[in-house]
């Protein structure tokens, strides 16, 4: 991968000054390429990693995986359905898989009730879709390479030769 | 009571009490730290962690573990073309450290002389005093890139020197020697029946060019002891383990001593390094490309802010000029600490050839180098408007 991109997906606040510096480019170049690759739709948007964990007032949000099979449509294939399901906010991800089923859908709602209301009455019941088995989140660990949890502190002596 | 003489001669480390400034001060941002930031890697950990589990908790053959002694014979065929017999020309130690001590302990006589550029690695000069050898140090200078070259040696053959240390790359000047300029060097060991004890723990760490052993140079590894080890490449410090790699007859007179006064490494030790050999490469490449863009990102900075710097090309280390400011390196670092609270090692921890000088390790996070370096500009303006 690009290593300007790389840096950015480790840390969305790198700025095109220091970048500039690591690289041994100028400020100017760094942010043209950020710009192509934003143009490109490679670069889609900066985001923060929050660890919702903690954020005890907004407590008992949850969150489910469910797998859907589906009966591809004629013509549209997987896309098609796909695209109904993610559209709803309540979609957090939505992956085509291989294997038994055929979409993998997470979902996040406030409460259990929720989540369950949402696979009864939109996504059970959409033509095509044969069959959903709902799997809740109870802990979360470690989510698209971040560990959540903060970083363990630095346990070397201050100064060494 | 009378204690022996010689281990009192050996000169204090005149650190000390700048280090203990340091460790007894809070929340400070610390360039002074001669070590990786990264953890050892995970597969690594678990393999000692199973090893254990398996009950592995035993005493090893005295020259480490026969399958490791294979696996750093393989590895360093495959990245090197460098050959050692696992049976015979391959100690396993504890760290680089105990490899090193061993090698002058098989070498030295009373009054032998060492070479040794400087600045360098702390331990050498005191460890050649130890074994009653005298330490002939050949100043590096700045302008060529800290580095030494045949010349240098010709210069201090007439002391007739048995031996002479190169650390490459090096610790703390972060030079590196290119293949030409060790061929120029290997001349000149060999003009003048030197034996070499290279000191290639950080060769895994190079950013411009591939490294070259020294024993890869022609006619040079009958007469070099090639010390490495898994504390700077994977980030495997406190593990405590290295290897020496040399002449059978060298090495046997090694095996003797080590087998004497450490019987073996620890082998949970030797379990992880048999594992970072085998599946270690893509982490030390991980680790190599942040380094690399840590160096550019503090020599940039140092520059900067008006120290100058040259450009190290291996280890990870910075060795920027102070002499703008008029002060020692040691009232530097101890300024610096005091009003900024950044920790870095005066360049005369190495030597007096490091004076002028301070060593900043870029082992340390982005956030962290870019507050240090930000903080310093602000301590050298204040040095500025001050004078
Ligand atoms: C040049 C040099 N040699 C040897 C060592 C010690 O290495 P080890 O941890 O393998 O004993 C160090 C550690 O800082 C070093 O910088």
């Amino acid at each position: 991968m690009n290593e300007i991109l790389e840096i950015l997906e480790k840390d969305a606040r790198a700025t095109p000054e220091d970048i500039a510096k690591m690289l041994k480019m100028t400020p100017q170049a760094v942010k043209k390429e950020i710009k192509r690759r934003e143009k490109e739709g490679i670069i889609l948007k900066y985001k923060t990693i929050l660890n919702k964990e903690l954020i005890h007032e907004e407590q008992g949000g949850v969150r489910a995986l469910i797998e859907v099979r589906v009966t591809p449509k004629k013509d549209l294939g997987f896309d098609y359905l796909a695209e109904r399901i993610y559209q709803f906010p309540e979609v957090t991800s939505c992956y085509l898989i291989s294997g038994t089923y055929d979409l993998l859908v997470v979902v996040e709602g406030k409460n259990l009730h929720t989540v369950a209301s949402f696979v009864a009455e939109k996504l059970s019941p959409m033509e095509n879709v044969r069959g959903t088995s709902t799997h809740f989140i109870l802990k979360k660990y470690k989510e698209d390479g971040d560990i959540l949890r903060q970083p363990k502190k630095d346990k070397r002596q201050a100064i060494s030769l | 009571m009378e204690l022996s003489k010689l281990a009192e001669q050996i000169p204090p480390s005149g650190i000390r009490a700048f280090f203990d400034l340091v460790l007894g001060m809070k929340d400070v941002i610390s360039l002074g730290v001669g070590e990786p930031d990264f953890v050892t890697p995970w597969n690594v950990r678990e393999a000692a962690i199973y090893s254990l589990e398996e009950g592995y908790t035993s005493y090893t053959s005295n020259k480490g573990m026969f399958e490791l002694r294979q696996d750093i014979s393989r590895f360093l065929k495959h990245r090197h073309g460098l050959e050692y017999d696992p049976e015979n020309e391959i100690l396993v130690t504890v760290g680089v450290s105990e490899a090193f001590d061993l090698a002058l302990r098989a070498l030295i006589n009373p009054r032998d002389m060492v070479l040794i550029p400087e600045p360098s690695y702390v331990s050498y000069g005191s460890l050649v005093m130890l074994c009653g050898g005298t330490p002939v140090s050949i100043r590096t200078l700045p302008a060529n890139g800290f580095k030494i070259s045949g010349r240098e040696i010709n210069a201090h053959s007439g002391k007739r020197p048995k031996a002479l240390i190169l650390n490459d790359p090096n610790n703390p000047t972060g030079a590196a020697y290119r293949k030409e300029e060790l061929k120029d060097i290997a001349k000149a060991v060999e003009k003048h029946n030197l034996i070499m004890i290279s000191d290639e723990i950080y060769s895994e760490l190079t950013y411009d060019f591939d490294h070259t052993p020294f024993p890869c140079l022609p006619r040079m590894k009958e007469r070099t002891i090639y010390l490495n080890g898994f504390s700077k490449s994977y980030a495997m410090t406190g593990w405590r383990i290295g290897y020496a790699c040399g002449p059978k007859k060298i090495m046997d007179l090694m095996t003797k001593i080590h087998q004497y006064t450490i019987m073996c490494a620890p082998i949970t030790a030797q379990m992880a390094a048999r594992e970072a050999l085998k599946n270690g490469e893509r982490s030390v490449q991980e680790m190599r490309r942040e380094y690399r863009r840590r160096r550019e990102f503090v020599i940039a900075g140092l520059n900067d802010i008006g120290l100058s710097c040259h450009k190290p090309e291996g280890a990870f280390y910075a060795f920027p000029s102070i002499r703008r400011t008029g002060l020692s390196s040691l009232d530097f670092s101890r300024q610096l600490l005091k009003k900024e609270k950044v920790a870095v090692v005066p360049g005369t921890a190495f030597g007096p050839a490091g004076e002028g000088h301070i060593r900043i390790s870029y082992a340390s996070s982005l956030d962290n180098l870019k507050e240090a370096i930000s903080r310093m500009k602000r301590f050298l303006r204040g040095k500025c408007s001050s004078n």
